[in-house]
């Protein structure tokens, strides 16, 4: 198997370009209201793929459809590794993350109490085999196994530039700094694809460039896909390789930015009738 | 002088004590425990091997609330289990005192595992509402099976031998009781720096986000439900030896709270917490009762009332703590020791 990249933050098998993920006709209600009416798209391997729309459009919940939140009442999700592929429209959250899905949350979910060494290792969970008598006498096999995800959870605090508070409570430290721990949590499930709900939400265009960079490095250096749900536009437009864009529960566009920004039905959903409004033309991209 | 702890290895990094002064603390400890005995007399160690049996049903405790997140109030009930459990093995199968020991452990925690599995659906007071049944139906099956548990009455169990010794003196079971008070601490401290104590302080935190990293809710959950009741069996099990007589009335809903109080009292989630509080709850009463005795003999009309004046007491010293250190008397050590970290400079 050839591949231009090979990294300890990247469990998935595939080549680049290959299909990783197929969403297909997915349909989500909660009583009256339908939350997803068939939706359908496809992701590939090593590609940032954006999820755009209006607030109450499904963005969330179309992820927390993929991380097993919740399940569809109609439509399939499959989940390709190569030399197999998973029906997880129906597997359990923590099923669907030991096949190696990742993702963070729109609101902060850390676990507040832990340090965030300990929230970057809980985040490993899935890798660390240690039986409950081992870990008990911390002996041998578990220690060393402690030891290398230790290791191992300095390299992604490297990456993110969080050495200084990594002995720190997750819960005293500012929003900008939860969120790129959250990342860290992500990363250190080695995913195959990382679902980003709103990573640069709230921040300042300081802390929304070293995230996108975050996301980048974690996208071209280590290959990992990326699925990312931004409502800043500037960001989607510069960072993803192809936007999905969503409106009241139906997938109205998809395509590269060039594609998306061009889309009538898009522009419509966005800004209405006029089209000399459009700030996507106005921002010259 | 140094500026700061800088660890080399992660090894060195991970351990459980970092520097000579928490080492030599903890030798200080150690060597207070061996020495004790040889200078208390017969009162202070009841006292001691009451605080030894806590410490151990506290930290079972810590695990399930403090750690995990799940409150329970059928302590009571599990200590029963363990405790029984011992009995019956000890008087109708002849058991040696640690074969039945370690019995009452296995059935305790599967028991705890059983009565855990509501946890999956219900959460903080409805949870604690369901483990407050699992308390009274645990004292009820003990109270009505006659032929096992001997119903109301008491069983009397023989003493406990090891080596051909009988430990059932306070002198001797003091060494029993502190073993495994020092065994289950370091088991748990242990236990709490490897992923599964992670997963279980995690699904405490953020028990959605938990699950979606990968921890299998139910699992961890009963794990946590059946961790906690074999120590909380442990402690059950040697309140019956070092007692020799088991009755119901020492498990009911009382002692639940009471240990409740302890994890409160000393620090959620901490083993150390666990002693503390296991500590102060039982040297608590104590105190009083002593108190009381001396001063009745200058006010002799603090005999009658005396009981009420303890009761009392107990309760206001429990919320004046809640008050000033919501946080437990591991808080307090914790600023201590920070203070003197820093100490004769405040900044």
């Amino acid at each position: 198997m050839q591949r231009d990249f090979r990294h300890t933050l990247n469990s998935s098998p595939l080549n680049p370009g290959d299909l990783q993920l197929n969403v297909e006709h997915v349909r989500l209600g909660f009583g009256g209201v339908t939350a997803l009416f068939d939706v359908s798209l496809s992701i590939y391997q090593s590609e940032i793929f954006a999820i755009i729309g209006p607030n109450g459009a499904g963005k969330t919940s179309l992820l927390n459809c993929i991380s097993g939140l919740y399940h569809p009442q109609q439509g399939s999700i499959t989940y390709h590794t190569g030399n197999a592929e998973h029906q997880i429209t129906k597997l359990k959250p923590y099923e669907i993350a030991e096949l190696g899905i990742a993702r963070s949350f729109q609101n902060i979910e850390l676990f507040r109490h832990m340090t965030v060494l300990d929230n970057i290792m809980a985040g490993a969970h899935v890798h660390m085999k240690a039986g409950l008598l081992s870990s008990m006498l911390y002996w041998g096999k578990t220690q060393r196994e402690e030891i290398k995800f230790r290791r191992f959870a300095e390299d992604i605090i490297d990456l993110l530039e969080i050495q200084a508070i990594r002995d720190k409570q997750v819960g005293e430290l500012a929003y900008g700094l939860q969120k790129r721990v959250e990342l860290g949590r992500a990363l250190a499930m080695k995913p195959a694809i990382l679902l980003l709900d709103e990573p640069m939400a709230g921040m300042n265009a300081e802390e929304k460039e070293d995230m996108a960079r975050f996301v980048l490095d974690v996208n071209e250096e280590h290959g990992v896909t990326i699925v990312l749900i931004e409502h800043d536009m500037g960001v989607i437009m510069d960072i993803s390789d192809r936007i999905a864009v969503l409106n009241f529960g139906q997938k109205i566009g998809d395509g590269t930015p060039e594609e998306v920004s061009k889309n009538q039905d898009v522009v419509h959903a966005y800004l209405g009738e006029d089209e000399d409004a459009n700030p996507v033309k106005q921002m010259n991209l | 002088m140094n500026s700061g702890i800088f660890h080399s290895t992660y090894k060195a990094d991970m351990g459980l004590r970092h520097t000579y002064l928490e080492k030599a603390r903890w030798v200080i400890f150690a060597i207070f425990l061996l020495a004790f005995p040889f200078f208390a007399n017969r009162y202070y160690l009841t006292l001691a091997n009451t605080i030894g049996i806590a410490t151990i049903g506290a930290i079972g405790l810590n695990i399930l609330v403090g750690y995990t997140g799940q409150i329970s109030l059928g302590q009571g009930g599990f200590m029963a289990v363990g405790a029984y459990t011992a009995a019956i093995l000890t008087i109708n199968m002849g058991m040696p005192w640690w074969a039945s020991t370690l019995v009452a452990c296995v059935v305790t925690a599967i028991v705890g595992a059983l009565f855990g599995i509501p946890s999956l659906r219900l959460k903080g007071l409805y949870l604690a509402i369901a483990t407050l049944a699992s308390q009274e139906i645990i004292i009820w099956i003990v109270t009505h099976w006659d032929a096992v548990t001997g119903g109301v009455d008491a069983l009397v169990v023989p003493a406990p031998m090891l080596f051909g010794i009988t430990m059932s003196s306070d002198f001797n079971f003091y060494w029993l009781v502190w073993a495994l008070a020092g065994v289950t601490a370091l088991l748990t401290a242990n236990l709490f720096r490897t992923h599964i104590g992670r997963a279980f302080v995690a699904i405490r935190d953020q028990d959605i986000a938990a699950e979606v990293m990968g921890i299998n809710l139910f699992k961890y959950k009963l794990l946590s439900f059946a961790v906690s009741s074999f120590f909380v069996g442990m402690a059950g099990a040697l309140t019956a030896h070092y007692r020799s007589i088991v009755t119901w009335e020492r498990f009911t809903v009382d002692i639940s709270v009471l240990y409740l109080a302890m994890i409160i009292i000393g620090g959620l989630g901490s083993v150390r917490g666990a002693f503390f509080g296991a500590t102060f709850i039982t040297l608590l009463p104590a105190t009083l009762t002593n108190l009381g005795r001396s001063l009745k003999s200058t006010f002799p009309v603090v005999d009658s009332i005396l009981p009420f004046i303890q009761q009392a007491a107990f309760g206001l010293v429990i919320i004046l703590f809640l008050v000033f250190e919501p946080e437990g008397i591991n808080k307090m050590w914790k600023d201590i020791k920070d203070y003197f970290r820093l100490w004769p400079f405040s900044y």
